[in-house]
């Protein structure tokens, strides 16, 4: 075989030039700078890269790869601890994650969902980058025959996964999906920077909301504020069940799912253009689908655990081919990676997969070792730091509060950040309440923007085809590819529906008036009504057609919803509202109360600036809420204060300033 | 030997580079007024994100200003991206370092909706100091079969075909290629909302695009084996501007013929008119000045001078020239006067031009600018 001929004697030199000590402590550098960056939510390979590009340029090539390869490699590892610890989405790749992880901690299996969680990422990452090693010298043509309308019928079977994470009511999930698909379009157009929703006297929301600010919102939010209004700890049963080597027995025993998974990885992420951020959603579909029994997802099964896990740090890998056979990043940490290469001196591009095949081999395995350091290191970890969880989460609230507020202000560092993460916020702990699908939700918001643009594009040149003739069109997009994702899609539909109600469909829900419910399904058909309203002002068709087709079919199922609700009978499952439920009805604090907390940490940070809204916030927190004493209240708030001025400072971020610095300068981290 | 140093160096940066850049940006970035940035910080931002052009560019001339500067002070690129690079400018406007610990680095996407009214533009040029400007290039390719189509210089034979191409939107840099197009009488579809000139390309390359153009460093990189592979011609360059503000041959494609050029052998296109003046007006707005660094008007006028004499040494190294083809291809860096001179081209066109584009989107692509 040729491909054997060109591959073996490169892969060869790779490894020699890997294994050397110093590149191997430059790879290890960058494996723990990458830990300790990905664990931050809302920080990834973006953060952790500028942090050592200004160290790049003149580096070693070799040992600057190693540096930034590690980096980048673990991001998707390390995120693994906010996701299933603490319910937080760590980046746009363990979203799914936190749908099993997280109920797993609450039953106090962290430790074994985590030890699953990163076995299933360094076989992803190893599968990866032995499918990589092959694959980026005949990979060209076959990226090349994914144009747009295949990347649209991903991106369409993306969103068919809300079929089978619509929760116990699928008309409930469309509704979810529908408003998530138009917040997704809020904001100016990709297309012709038409308005939707938006004005120019508040440049924010010309901007629309970012991923990072709405997975924070939909998912840790409502769950921070619904643990804190328990008084205890994570871990229902405030123990650690069984440890680690119990999750790495569930991988074993869940072997193929793991290999299909990394596969669904490695593909996806090859496709240039597709971004990351539906391949962990395809595969937790996928996992679900493929279950014999359902009952347990979304409520613990290490399943659910796996699947996501194994594809995104194949993903990873995947990710690596565009970038380096077209030059064209697949993500924005792959972007700035680019611009680390370029730095070293080397050009991504057909001529470096093809002249330094070595250097190429460099990157791919550098990544794979990368991957076994980091989920090594994370595994043997995983004992230890699972105990988060056995805390009593009054005390690690607050340190919550603080992360996802500094993470939210890194996307556009305003003031606004903070707002639209308490307004999402409020969105989310809704949609939790009155068990509407945040998963569904979220795979509209995320795949809004590229369906649209997809959608547009693939028509735009789809009519030109078909003006030079009938069968050009045909052929352009009825291509064996894009025919075959639309055969998996409608499967994909059918199934969930069949077998969606299964998850979360067991059982009563709680229910309590019929007037809440209604209320907030009024508030969602009211948007929607004025979204569509305001889509059909617009006088370009490009940046009108999709908010408003999207918008009638949000209002169609929530038309049949209100239809439904006035009819049923005071008990029927459509009125589910948690708040009547045994955990959040009879817990010791409200809800509002509790939001009120982290309501009024934003308020203090607008007025004296973040740094000093957090070290007033967590006295009064602490003594009041938590009821600790002096000591303990102020080596806390000292331990947070201390941890954000040093992340702040190493990262060279800026904190959010409030109405006092508009007045006075103050030296920083005050600024 | 070499090698072994820079290791260290680096290594031992790595390590200390959080102790640094905390007790840098603590100690406090008050007004000395001096001009030794010893131990300062030097935050230079951009108000695009990390991926992109200018980043690449910026994260080119940090750690070169870095050495250059008197004192060595650390240079951090910071992003402000949003709204198309407005938002980072409006904030910049409301900047008042005057220690030159603070640049800002634009582009022409931040250019060209100023020059057009954007409602979103809150900033305004003239307060600015330049420093530092970068011209790049660009040129428009065909493939193969249609680029041997073209009589000669003449692209009247391009005008049965229906072109299609990824832009990345009617009022950013592509301006620049939509107009030219369209002087030559073809008809040219933009299919609007990629996110990068990089996709514009991968479209070509899937066929799906038949006409692209990419600026001069991406050109070099990715569409000449292309050409080589004999996937893809050259149609022209945009050129690049002499002394005496005619356009010329771009010197980094000294072969391959100018739009000017084109469009003279072109019976439907003129070089004069206010089509011709409209298009060459966005083409200096947007090519030979397309990237600046800035100081805070409040700036003193020896930070200004030191900057310029650091970025002078910059370009007197005997590795810029090498090290910067790479990176940003052969073009002018302008300082000093040449910067200014730059950045008076770049934002000041003349009234009739806007509203020829202004009136011209509008007509054509449905955008308008209120």
């Amino acid at each position: 075989m040729d491909v054997f001929a060109t591959a073996l004697p490169a892969l060869g030199e790779a490894l020699t030039l890997i294994f050397q000590p110093q590149q191997l402590m430059y790879l290890i550098l960058g494996v723990l700078l990458g830990l300790s960056v990905g664990v931050f939510p809302g920080l990834g390979g973006i953060a952790g890269l500028s942090l050592v590009l200004p160290f790049i340029f003149g580096m070693e090539p070799v040992s600057g790869l190693a540096l930034m390869v590690g980096l980048i490699a673990v991001v998707p590892t390390s995120d693994t601890f906010a996701s299933v610890l603490l319910g937080i989405p760590g980046s746009t790749a363990s979203q799914a994650t936190v749908l099993d992880g997280f109920p797993l901690s609450k039953k106090g299996e962290a430790a074994r969902a985590l030890s699953a969680a990163f076995v299933s990422s360094l076989f992803g990452g190893l599968l990866g980058a032995i499918v990589l090693t092959f694959f980026l010298l005949i990979a060209r043509p076959l990226i090349l025959a994914f144009g747009l309308p295949e990347m649209l019928m991903i991106t369409v079977l993306g969103l068919s996964m809300v079929a089978i994470l619509a929760g116990r009511i699928p008309l409930k999930g469309v509704a979810a999906a529908g408003l998530g698909l138009l917040i997704g379009t809020i904001g100016e157009s990709d297309a012709s920077g038409s308005l939707r929703m938006a004005t120019y006297d508040i440049p924010y929301l010309v901007d629309g909301f970012k991923l990072v600010i709405v997975g924070l919102g939909i998912f840790a939010v409502p769950e921070i504020v619904a643990l804190l209004r328990q008084d205890r700890a994570i871990s229902r049963t405030g123990g650690l069940g069984s440890g680690w080597m119990r999750g790495i027995r569930d991988w074993a025993a869940n072997f193929w799912l793991s290999v299909r998974s990394a596969a669904i990885g490695v593909i996806v992420g090859v496709i240039p253009g597709l971004g990351g951020s539906v391949v962990d959603w395809i595969t937790y579909g996928f996992t679900v689908q493929g279950a014999k029994d359902k009952s347990q997802f979304g409520r613990g099964d290490i399943r659910g655990v796996i699947g996501p896990e194994s594809s995104n740090n194949a993903k990873e890998g995947g990710g690596l081919v565009p970038t380096l056979i077209f030059g064209i990043p697949g993500s924005g940490s792959m972007a700035v990676f680019l611009g680390g290469i370029a730095l070293l001196g080397y050009d991504p591009g057909p001529h470096m997969v093809r002249h330094n095949l070595d250097i190429t081999y460099t990157i791919v395995w550098s990544l794979a070792l990368a991957n076994v350091v980091g989920a090594g290191l994370c595994i043997l970890l995983s004992n230890q730091i699972a105990r988060l969880t056995t805390i009593r989460f009054t005390l690690v609230a607050p340190f919550l509060f603080t992360i996802i507020s500094f993470a939210a202000f890194q996307s556009s560092q305003s003031l606004a950040d903070l707002a639209a993460l308490m307004g999402i916020g409020v969105i989310g702990i809704m949609l939790r309440r009155f068990e509407w699908s945040r998963p569904a939700f979220l795979i509209g918001f995320v795949l809004s923007s590229q369906a649209e643009s997809f959608a547009n594009q693939a028509v735009q040149i789809a009519t030109l085809r078909f003006k030079r003739g009938f069968w050009d069109g045909m052929e352009y997009i009825g291509s064996p590819i894009a025919i075959t994702i639309l055969v998996l899609t409608i499967l994909s539909i059918v199934i969930g529906i069949r077998q969606g109600r299964q998850i979360l469909g067991s059982g009563e829900p709680p229910v309590a008036t019929r007037r809440a419910p209604l209320i907030f399904l009024l508030v969602i058909t009211a948007y929607s009504a004025i979204a569509v309203w305001d889509a059909s002002q617009i006088n370009v068709m490009r940046d009108k057609i999709f908010p408003v087709t999207v918008g009638i079919v949000t209002l169609i199922a929530c038309a049949f919803l209100i239809l439904r609700m006035s009819r049923a009978p005071v008990g029927d499952a459509v009125f589910a509202d948690l708040e009547a439920g045994e955990e959040d009805g009879a817990a010791p604090h409200g809800l509002w109360g509790t939001l009120g907390w982290f309501a009024f940490l934003l308020i203090l940070a607008s007025i004296f600036g973040f740094i000093i809204a957090l070290t007033i916030f967590f006295v009064l927190f602490l003594r009041n809420r938590a009821g600790c004493g002096w000591v303990q209240t102020l080596v806390m708030t000292a331990t947070a204060v201390g941890m954000m001025c040093f992340l702040g400072g190493v990262l060279g971020r800026d904190f959010p300033p409030g109405l006092l610095q508009e007045y006075f300068d103050l030296p920083w981290p005050f600024t | 030997m070499k090698y072994l140093e820079t290791t260290r160096r680096v290594a031992l940066g790595l390590f200390g580079a959080g102790a640094a850049a905390v007790m840098a940006t603590s100690a406090w970035a008050g007004g000395h007024g001096g001009v030794d940035f010893g131990g300062k910080t030097i935050e230079f931002v951009i108000p695009f994100s990390e991926s992109g052009g200018s980043a690449r560019w910026a994260n080119f001339y940090a750690p070169l200003l870095s050495e250059a500067l008197p004192g060595n002070p650390t240079v951090v690129v910071r992003y402000r991206p949003g709204a198309g690079s407005t938002a980072g400018a409006n904030w910049f406007q409301e900047q008042d370092t005057d220690d030159g610990t603070l640049i800002f680095g634009t582009s022409g996407s931040t250019q060209f909706p100023y020059l057009l009214g954007d409602p979103r533009v809150r900033y305004e040029y003239n307060d600015w100091q330049v420093v530092l400007a970068s011209g790049v290039g660009g040129v428009a390719y065909l493939p193969a079969d249609l680029g041997g189509q073209m009589d000669g210089l003449d692209a009247t034979p391009l005008q049965g075909t229906d072109f299609i191409w990824g832009s990345q939107g009617a009022t950013r840099l592509d301006l620049v290629a939509n107009l030219a197009w369209k002087m030559l009488g073809m008809t040219v579809d933009p299919v609007f909302g990629i996110e990068g000139r990089g996709d514009g390309r991968l479209m070509f390359e899937r066929s799906e695009a038949n006409i692209d153009y990419q600026t001069s460093p991406a050109y070099l990189r990715s569409v000449v084996p292309m050409v080589e592979e004999g996937l893809a011609v050259p149609m022209m360059t945009w050129g690049a501007l002499d002394d005496d503000g005619d356009i010329v041959r771009d010197p980094t494609f000294p072969d391959i013929p100018t739009f000017k050029e084109v469009c003279e052998a072109t019976p439907a296109c003129s070089t004069e008119g206010d089509a011709w003046a409209a298009w060459k007006a966005f083409f200096i707005a947007g090519f030979p000045a397309q990237k600046m660094i800035f100081l805070p008007g409040s700036a003193d006028a020896d930070v200004v001078a030191t900057y310029t004499k650091a970025l002078q040494d910059i370009h007197a190294r005997d590795d810029f020239a090498e090290l910067s083809a790479k990176t940003l291809g052969i073009y002018p860096q302008m300082t000093a006067d040449g910067a200014g001179k730059a950045k008076s081209l770049a934002t000041d066109v003349p009234d009739s031009a806007k509203a020829f584009v202004v009136s011209w989107l509008e007509e054509d692509y449905g955008v308008s600018l209120k």
